[in-house]
């Protein structure tokens, strides 16, 4: 019962401090406070849920009956459970970080800003306890429709023509393939509950293939190529947004979608047998690879970032589409370790571009002594990414390596290998270049006045740095769920 | 004979097995009836707004003929959720006029297909009409406005009787009712395009009504009767005749043209455009409705899932009108600079998901169809009012004149904005609802792709909806133009939209009404046909 307070809590508390957010609007130290009173609640909320979970529960609430045989349903399983937390602990880090950026940068409309981030935490956490397709599909649409007021949040031409392609290839995917995907299976399978593997077996296997890339390509999230333009589209927002939604809260919803229609829905025999997965397999390799070759040729910093971002998301498609334990288990511990490293490094990027007003990354050179801290942080995320010791990053690269061996896919493991080596090309030239002390003509160290960030910010990278360094002696409450999905089978 | 009989009917109310073929009447039953009014409510649907009619031609005043005419209105809703209750259960309504039995008299029949039908006029009806005080008086001459009532409880009247009648010459007789008032309501539009839109109809429907009596005249021809359930066990014997195959086509043609299936669609645009904006959103939200109506009826019910669909195949004929409908009226509408016409093309387009649902001749399709009829007046209506608020304080509807909108009224656009949501078919939204059931429909019948094209109408639909969006929250008013200036309009005409918008998130949630009976109308249009 107590946890059933808890899952809605999660659902309705940001609503709620959105809401609070619009009329507090005329104090801007209470609308703050709203936001982080109510990221901590919802934490707490999230972390009460997790000793239950962890203990073999799962708690559920049904919202509403929709139509007969479909509810507006959240049951919150241990793959959720895992995304939850990420989006709870990393809601209120950022809370705190936008709360020093949006002042330092004097950005203006912060009411909308703060109010549409709480109903787009919502929505996150509603993909995340969703029981079946529908309710997902559900909080899909409304994730996206509440982070879209955020990507324009700047009102220029630029940000307008940014966002209309952020709606578009969003919308446009989820409304043509995915919502199809989801009728089919529907139809098919006479359910759209995910249960543990999967409803569409008996499906014929060519059939199968075609519904698995239905749903892979309509899950746009994911930023599969071809439908991957929109998050470097996504970056002309404000970097708190950036940080949070489009390398957490939107991206990861995405690929966990696609985790979870290949674990509950396909299950793992019939996406192995009907080579839907094998297909996705390469097309997210192929997503990995020239993510990474765009990443490098990137001057400006968040958008190398978005194409790292959007090479990484492919790696827990991976993981999810090798259809065995091991690639469960690093994909969803992927979902984790990314977050942690990502958002820390634009957490950087955003105090970078509030303490020095830079964007490029030819601009940065010995910044590293004016912003010690910053570029500390970014080397030990960049770190992270790529995935080295001791960073958390490890242990999902590890497991996916694994499964792909024990799949034979030796392509595929030199996909990762090789990937990781341009990950190493891309991100640690940043430090390495803001470290070098050659500072030439006009370089950022040169620069007087450029200060470390505000403080709030600072906090904000100092605990997510910390969290990628703590993730690797100590994964054990993610690793925990995870295995309860991956021994299920 | 086919003069409008009222007087002493009787209403004997029975259950109609949802398994077998349609059975002979037997004598109707349970004396407890007879004298109650519920057992009245058949005829009182139509007769009330029949009679209110000429009040409001007679008194003259504005502020009367709407108070009169909304409060015979709210009646006639009243009247129409008794019957819709009555019949919830499964249970058929048969009532006989003057209590003549049929199938020589006239026959009034409610089962949950019409009862919905009868349950969207009539609350359509109401909610515009309470919306319809000011616009009405701003848009429509003074000496007019008891004309425009009268026209409109006329109009009221015809469609009720449209859906109500198990007759099919009175349908032609209610049809002729609701379509010369229709074309009064467009005509007393301002400015002289709405003369030159009311013809345009008047010819157009003309012909359409033609169409449908020839066809009704051939069927008699070969029945010798008019009593639809009888003209269905009749029809099974002589249905290898090309009179009965050339009089169910002029049928579906003089209804087709009603109901604005493409390409037959041509008098819509106008239509809308030019009337007065609150009979737009009336006539948006029924008058197509009862058309389709009338097609769903007559080919599943009169003619017959084997005649029909079977043996003159017209599923291979509606399905193609009703793609190219859906993808021809969703592209126009994305070019549109009039608000009202951009509404009008997509109400093209809509009805051809409505064709389509029919088209696929099964009872999930039929009943997708008659979920959409339901939640396309909620949305279309809502819409429509919203546009209708608009040109009340910006004195046009042209897309130029939305911008920074949102911002001034924001209830308005806020409401359209929820209602646009639903076209879409965002989920939590009626839209989606509708959207959902139309897929599984053409999906459970293997016709991929007829998914293909709804989902890619779908984002047309958002498509045209996203211009005025964005218009309206996107971009801010030129200091200049008249609608920098503008401010959130009357109560009266705010409650209804945003009470509109509400019911799209409502029926989009809780879709035991309108799931319900739809789903009810399909099994038992399709439990009849062995």
């Amino acid at each position: 019962m107590t946890a059933q307070v808890l899952v809605l809590g999660c659902l309705v508390l940001p609503l709620l401090a959105s809401a609070l957010i619009v009329l507090a609007r005329k104090s801007p130290n209470l609308r703050e406070a709203v936001t982080l009173v109510t990221a901590v609640l919802v934490l707490a909320c999230v972390l009460g849920i997790y000793s239950e979970v962890a203990q073999g529960g799962r708690p559920g609430v049904v919202l509403s009956p929709l139509v007969p045989g479909i509810a507006l349903k959240l049951v919150v399983e241990p793959l959720g459970m895992l995304f939850a937390m990420v989006a709870g602990f990393l809601w209120l880090v950022t809370s705190i970080y936008a709360i020093g950026y949006m002042r330092a940068h004097h950005e203006e409309n912060q009411t909308r800003f703060y109010a549409c981030f709480a109903i787009a935490i919502g929505s996150t956490m509603g993909v995340a306890f969703a029981d079946n397709l529908v309710t997902l599909f559900v909080f899909y649409e409304a994730l996206t429709l509440s982070t879209y007021p955020l990507v324009t949040h700047a009102g220029t031409a630029e940000a307008r023509r940014a966002g209309r392609v952020y709606l578009g290839t969003l919308l446009g995917t989820s409304i043509g393939f995915q919502l199809l995907a989801i009728v089919w299976t529907w139809t098919y399978a006479g359910t759209v509950d995910f249960r543990a593997g999967g409803i569409l077996s008996g499906m014929p296997e060519g059939v199968a293939a075609v519904v698995f890339c239905l749903f892979a390509f309509g899950i746009g999230k994911a930023a599969l190529m071809p439908f991957h333009r929109w998050l470097p589209a996504a970056m002309v927002a404000p970097t708190p947004v950036s940080a949070l939604l489009h390398a957490v809260a939107v991206v990861k919803a995405g690929v966990f979608t696609i985790l979870k229609v290949a674990v509950y829905v396909f299950g793992p025999d019939l996406l192995a047998a009907s080579g839907g997965g094998t297909v996705i397999a390469w097309v997210a390799g192929a997503t990995i690879l020239i993510g990474s070759l765009v990443a490098m040729n990137k001057d400006n910093l968040k958008a190398r970032l978005a194409y790292s971002t959007i090479s990484q998301l492919s790696y827990v498609v991976l993981g999810a589409v090798l259809a065995s334990a091991w690639g469960t288990v690093g994909a969803a511990l992927h979902i984790v370790m990314h977050a942690f490293g990502k958002i820390t490094l634009f957490f950087c990027a955003g105090a970078v571009l509030v303490a020095a007003h830079k964007t490029e990354v030819s601009e940065l050179r010995g910044l590293g002594r004016r912003m010690p801290v910053t570029m500390g942080a970014f080397t030990v995320a960049s770190l992270c990414i790529i995935g080295l010791p001791p960073l958390g990053g490890m242990w999902s690269k590890w497991y996916l390596a694994t499964a792909a061996v024990d799949a034979g896919q030796w392509a595929l493991l030199g996909v990762l290998l090789v990937s990781s080596l341009l990950s190493i090309a891309y991100l640690l030239v940043v430090p390495l270049r803001a470290f070098s002390s050659g500072a030439g003509e006009g370089s950022a160290g040169e620069a007087s006045g450029i200060r470390e960030a505000p403080a709030p910010c600072l906090v904000a990278i100092v605990i997510t740095a910390a969290g990628c360094l703590a993730l690797f002696a100590y994964p054990d409450p993610f690793f925990d769920l995870v295995t309860q999905v991956a021994g299920v089978r | 004979m086919e003069a409008l009989v009222f007087g002493q009917g009787r209403m004997d109310s029975r259950l109609r097995g949802n398994d077998g073929r349609r059975r002979r009447r037997p004598p109707f039953e349970g004396p407890g009836f007879v004298s109650t009014l519920q057992a009245q409510l058949p005829a009182l649907q139509v007769v009330v707004p029949l009679l209110a009619a000429p009040v409001c031609a007679l008194v003259r005043s504005p502020a009367f003929a709407w108070g009169f005419a909304t409060a015979v209105s709210a009646v006639c809703f009243a009247v129409s959720v008794a019957l819709a209750v009555a019949v919830s259960g499964g249970a058929e309504i048969a009532y006989l006029l003057g209590g003549w039995a049929a199938p020589w008299g006239i026959e009034y029949r409610i089962d949950a297909l019409n009862a919905l039908v009868i349950v969207i006029v009539s609350g359509a009806s109401t909610v515009t009409l309470v919306h319809a005080r000011l616009g009405v008086a701003r848009e429509v001459r003074r000496e007019r406005i008891g004309l425009f009532y009268t026209a409109w409880l006329l109009c009221l009247t015809g469609m009720l009787g449209i859906a109500i009648t198990g007759d099919v010459f009175n349908v032609f007789v209610f049809l002729e009712i609701a379509s010369l008032s229709t074309y009064v309501l467009v005509a007393l539009g301002p400015g002289p395009a709405a003369l030159l839109a009311a013809f345009r109809y008047l010819v157009l429907g003309s012909i359409g009504a033609t169409f449908f009596l020839v066809g009704v005249g051939l069927l008699y021809m070969m029945t010798g009767t008019l009593n639809m359930a009888d003209l269905s066990v009749r029809l099974d014997d002589v249905s290898d005749t090309r009179t009965v195959a050339a009089g169910v086509v002029f049928v579906v043609l003089g209804i087709g043209l009603k109901a604005a299936v493409f390409p037959l669609h041509a008098w819509l645009p106008a239509a809308y455009a030019h009337a007065p904006s609150s009979a737009a959103a009336f006539l948006a939200g029924t008058s197509t409705k009862v058309s389709v109506y009338v097609l769903v009826r007559f080919l599943l019910d009169v003619a017959g899932v084997d005649l029909a669909f079977e043996r003159l195949g017209l599923g291979v004929f509606l399905i193609p009108l009703a793609i190219a409908g859906v993808l021809a009226g969703s592209a126009v509408a994305v070019f549109q600079d009039s608000v009202k016409r951009l509404l009008a093309w997509s109400s093209i387009a809509q009805l051809g998901y409505m064709v389509l649902g029919l088209g696929l001749g099964t009872a999930g399709g039929v009943a997708a169809s008659a979920v959409h009829l339901f939640n396309h007046a909620v949305m279309k209506v809502a819409l429509f009012l919203a546009i209708a608020n608009l040109v009340y304080r910006v004195g046009s509807d042209a897309l130029a004149n939305v911008a920074g909108l949102g911002r001034r009224m924001p209830w308005t656009m806020g409401a359209f904005l929820v209602a646009a949501m639903s076209l879409v078919g965002v989920p939590l939204t009626a839209g989606f609802v509708s959207k959902w059931y139309l897929l599984r429909a053409a999906l459970a019948d293997g016709m991929w792709p007829i998914a293909v094209v709804i989902l890619a109408s779908s984002l047309l639909a958002a498509v045209y909806m996203w211009r005025v969006l964005s218009a309206a929250f996107f971009t801010e008013a030129r200091p200049d133009s008249v609608q920098a200036h503008a401010r959130e309009t009357h109560w009266t005409m705010v409650v209804p939209v945003v009470a509109l918008a509400a019911a799209n998130v409502w029926f989009g949630v809780d879709t035991s009404f309108s799931v319900g009976f739809a789903e009810m109308a399909g099994a038992a249009l399709f439990a009849e046909s062995p």
